[in-house]
């Protein structure tokens, strides 16, 4: 090597010797993460191309009325789930198949506000069956299978206003509870707004949900005018009770803001279900009538069906007595979140200075004892100190919700002072604390509200976005953070964006949910009325005005391919069977000017999607999901003629059976 | 005067036959197919009178997948051979406990020199078999021609098929074949020492 070329290269080296250093400087200047190096916490959330994360994580969507699955720790967006709001992605809430699952009382509702998903759990541990979830606005709950992920049952729900406060299910999913936000008159009447302390009630549905497809209110419990926000039902020594949060205590029914923050206490509800059960029994509940819906997917068909039900039981406190208690709580509680060992009942009071935490061994001492301050609508309130275990002291501003680790440490999400506070339960000492970006609402540990959390990860669900991410103008997404818990302080390790608004979500291990993931629909086991099995067994036929066409997709064709015969003024109905038998061989159907969506079939799946052409002429369809080599030309034609031509109905199947479609033809006669 | 078979010999003769009756249950071989979209593979069990997929519906999806290239679909119903089979495995298990009954060294003979007949002549309808399938293709209907790309399988190891890695290998079948032959050869040396002993060694 000559001189002058070594020199060149020690130049070289020392350049970038002084690049890198400026780099690695610029990252831990700029970043906001606590406590570890970028290096270190990419190495914790990094999952190798071809491996699996160990959580799936469901998120809600919010406002998207969706439920979208994360897998964690990389904060991987791997599935959207539509639940309560039409999805044109894949024909949810568009195809005749689907439609179903949005009616309600009010008609066809194709969007709603998802908030809480709850995952089925047995003995109080989830357990990967079911995630079930709430639409906010137009009352609802729906529970979505985790072999399929799929929504398979909404059931609407009766007397209620704003089911923010749902859905909870009990240790054994026998019951998910929902509570109603906002009282209003039950029954439903044209009352003066102002008649609202004597006129507006609020309910607590109890939904049984552990028979698929046969979600019904087994009861519902009148309770006084307040707004009901949150709950969650005992476990271990408290199984059998349910606590949910109260605001507006004071039934302001305008400018809550002020007007309903008025009382240093609300209430923390506290309801012995089993007694209300009993009471049912005894007959003690009214027959209540009230209009609501039930859809379910018939898991043969695979089509959704809807039942109008017509009433409720509904039970009034004051007939059964020893059913509900309220636990005065300072102040506007939130969150209430009942710790794995069952014992202490967390309350988020976002007014409060502290976060108090009420006992249920003390609460039951205080019931014995009669240590009642006074009696509402029937419904006795406890003395404050008889059920207080203790208050964390100066948490922070504004705590929400409180999550656990199974290690005896509480996590708390601070709205306002935006950061999450981890304590100690039983000393009630702040042990940790770390900066979130920015207004955390829940947070989220995998089975951390449950009797096993596996306390591994914490995740922050923030409401502000700001600068975390490139600006993408006025409106951006919500955001996740990662944060690890394995330690005795937090550790900041991965920001994610997030769809909708991510309000809450629950987490499981992998392994509790991927080897019983469906890989396909067995076509032999395919119900639909409309299925075609064969290649050949296509056809299209008129009755009246409207045109069946039974179409099967395969790679990379329809058959049949050509339509013609049918007119101005049909209804033609698409029922397209998807008759590969091969794991994620999916195909799709859209046809030109159609005003509505396209079909995606599953494999083995059959979808029907309804067209009315509206003028004459050559209208193209085609596959909308790449589905193979030849994806581009699997597409057909419809011949769309005016109404009263005498163009005969055609659909090429076979050589054969279309040439017997054309001697029959002139009889009228389509084929099967 | 015949000498007949010694007892050992005629054991071994019957576990050699009576071994033969568990390709009834187990497949004879196997051919995986393994491709980038593919990573699981698929996968066909040929057993002594069906060809069959390894999962639920492979043999369905190997078919769709051989339309692009014009193969003939496979279909267990039109390949004779796999009728006329078990008939010949039959024969050979009857003839062999029979051997071991009679106890005649000819008839042992007879039978192993049909085993090798019979079992080459499987081996040899079996590349047939992939070879028919393999070359003679639907090139007035196949979407993927490419010229002188021939599909056939190897009898045994691996081959690249377009984007396809096509494995051959003995399924549990041919290993049990295998040792039924190794049974009986045994069984024939230790006939052939019965009827000529050696001089006593060293003598």
């Amino acid at each position: 090597m000559t001189i002058p070329r070594f020199r060149k290269l020690i130049g070289a080296l020392a350049a970038a010797a002084v690049a890198s250093a400026l780099l690695s400087g610029c990252t831990s200047g700029g970043s906001k993460s606590a406590g570890l190096a970028a290096g270190d916490a990419a190495s914790r959330v990094y999952v190798p191309p071809g491996s699996y994360d160990e959580f799936y994580a469901f998120f809600s969507g919010g406002f998207s009325g969706e439920v979208n699955v994360y897998a964690l720790p990389s904060g991987r967006l791997i599935k959207e789930i539509p639940v309560f709001s039409e999805f044109a992605q894949d024909g949810y809430g568009y195809d005749e198949d689907t439609k179903a699952m949005l009616n309600t009382t009010y008609g066809f509702v194709p969007w709603d506000d998802a908030h809480h998903p709850e995952m089925s759990m047995t003995d109080g541990v989830p357990d990967g069956r079911w995630l079930f979830i709430n639409a906010n606005n137009t009352p609802r709950l729906a529970r979505i299978d985790l072999s399929r992920f799929e929504t398979d049952e909404i059931l609407q729900i009766p007397n209620a206003a704003g089911a923010h406060a749902a859905p909870f299910a009990t240790p054994d999913t026998k019951y998910i509870v929902s509570g109603t936000r906002f009282s209003v008159p039950i029954p439903q009447a044209d009352v003066p707004i102002a008649d609202y302390v004597k006129r507006f009630k609020g309910t607590i549905s109890f939904v049984r949900a552990d028979q698929p497809g046969h979600m019904d209110v087994a009861f519902q419990i009148l309770m006084p005018g307040f707004d009901y926000d949150l709950g969650h039902a005992g476990k271990g020594p408290s199984d059998g009770w349910f606590f949910f949060t109260s605001y507006n205590t004071e039934q302001a029914h305008e400018k809550l803001e002020v007007n309903a923050s008025q009382n240093d206490k609300d209430y923390v509800a506290a309801i012995n279900y089993r007694r209300a059960e009993q009471c049912v029994a005894d007959g003690k509940a009214k027959t209540f009538p009230s209009r609501y819906m039930h859809n379910w997917v018939d898991s043969a068909t695979r089509q959704a069906r809807s039942e109008l039900k017509t009433s409720v039981k509904l039970l009034d406190p004051a007939d059964c007595e020893g059913m509900v208690y309220f636990l005065p709580t300072p102040k506007s509680p939130h969150g209430v979140d009942v710790d794995p060992t069952g014992e202490y009942i967390v309350a988020g009071g976002k007014l409060s200075t502290v976060i108090p935490v009420h006992s249920f061994s003390k609460m039951q001492a205080a019931i014995a004892a009669k240590k009642f301050d006074k009696v509402v609508d029937g419904i006795p309130v406890l003395n404050y100190e008889a059920v207080l275990a203790g208050e964390v002291k100066n948490p922070g501003l504004g705590p929400l919700h409180t999550e656990f680790d199974g290690k005896g440490n509480a996590y708390t999400t601070m709205f306002i002072s935006s950061e999450i506070v981890k304590w100690k339960l039983g000393t009630w000492q702040v042990e940790d604390r770390i900066p979130v970006y920015y207004s955390p609402g829940h947070l989220m540990i995998p089975g951390g509200d449950s009797k096993k959390p596996w306390g591994k990860y914490l995740v922050s669900l923030d409401k502000i976005t700001k600068d975390r991410y490139l600006p993408t103008g006025p409106e951006m997404s919500q955001s996740a953070q990662l944060i690890d818990i394995s330690g005795p302080k937090m550790k900041m390790l991965l920001d994610f964006p997030t769809i909708g608004e991510p309000h809450y979500a629950q987490a499981i291990p992998a392994s509790l949910i991927k080897d019983r993931s469906l890989k396909y629909f067995k076509l032999s086991e395919n119900k639909d009325p409309w299925v075609t099995t064969s290649e050949d067994g296509g056809g299209i036929e008129r009755h009246g005005k409207r045109v069946d066409v039974k179409m099967i997709a395969i790679r990379s064709h329809f058959a049949p391919d050509n339509l013609e015969g049918v007119q101005v003024g049909d209804t033609v109905y698409f029922h397209v069977t998807n008759i590969e038998q091969d794991w994620d061989i999916l195909h799709g159907f859209a046809v030109m000017g159609n005003t509505n969506a396209e079909l995606i079939m599953n494999p083995g799946e059959t979808r029907t999607l309804k067209w009315v052409p509206e003028a004459p002429g050559v209208y193209p369809f085609y596959c909308t999901d790449f589905c193979s080599a030849l994806h581009q030309e699997m597409q057909g034609y419809v011949r769309v003629s005016p109404a009263g031509s005498n163009v005969p109905l055609m659909a090429n199947v076979s050589k054969k059976t279309a040439a017997a479609m054309h001697a029959g033809a002139a009889g009228g006669a389509g084929t099967r | 005067m015949q000498i007949l078979m010694s007892t050992k010999s005629r054991v071994l003769t019957a576990i050699a036959a009576a071994l033969l009756l568990t390709l009834y249950v187990v497949p004879l071989w196997r051919i995986r197919l393994v491709a980038p979209q593919y990573p699981e593979g698929l996968g066909m069990e040929i057993t002594v009178n069906s060809v069959h997929g390894l999962k639920e519906h492979d043999l369905q999806n190997i078919n769709e997948l051989n339309h692009y290239i014009g193969m003939k679909v496979i279909d267990p119903a039109a390949i004779p051979v796999l009728r006329v089979m078990p008939w010949v495995v039959a024969g050979l298990v009857v003839f062999g406990l029979a051997t071991a009954l009679l106890g005649r060294p000819g008839l042992l003979y007879t039978w192993l020199s049909a085993f090798v007949i019979l079992g080459g002549a499987g081996m040899g309808v079996f590349w047939w078999w992939e070879y028919d399938y393999g070359h003679h293709l639907d090139f007035e209907h196949a979407i993927i021609k490419i010229p002188g790309m021939t599909y056939q399988p190897p009898l045994i190891g691996a081959k690249q098929l377009l984007n396809f890695r096509a494995i051959s290998i003995p399924d549990w079948g041919a290993w049990f074949v295998g040792l039924a032959f190794a049974l009986g050869v045994v069984a024939a040396v230790s006939a052939h020492r019965a009827r000529h002993p050696h001089p006593a060694a060293g003598s």
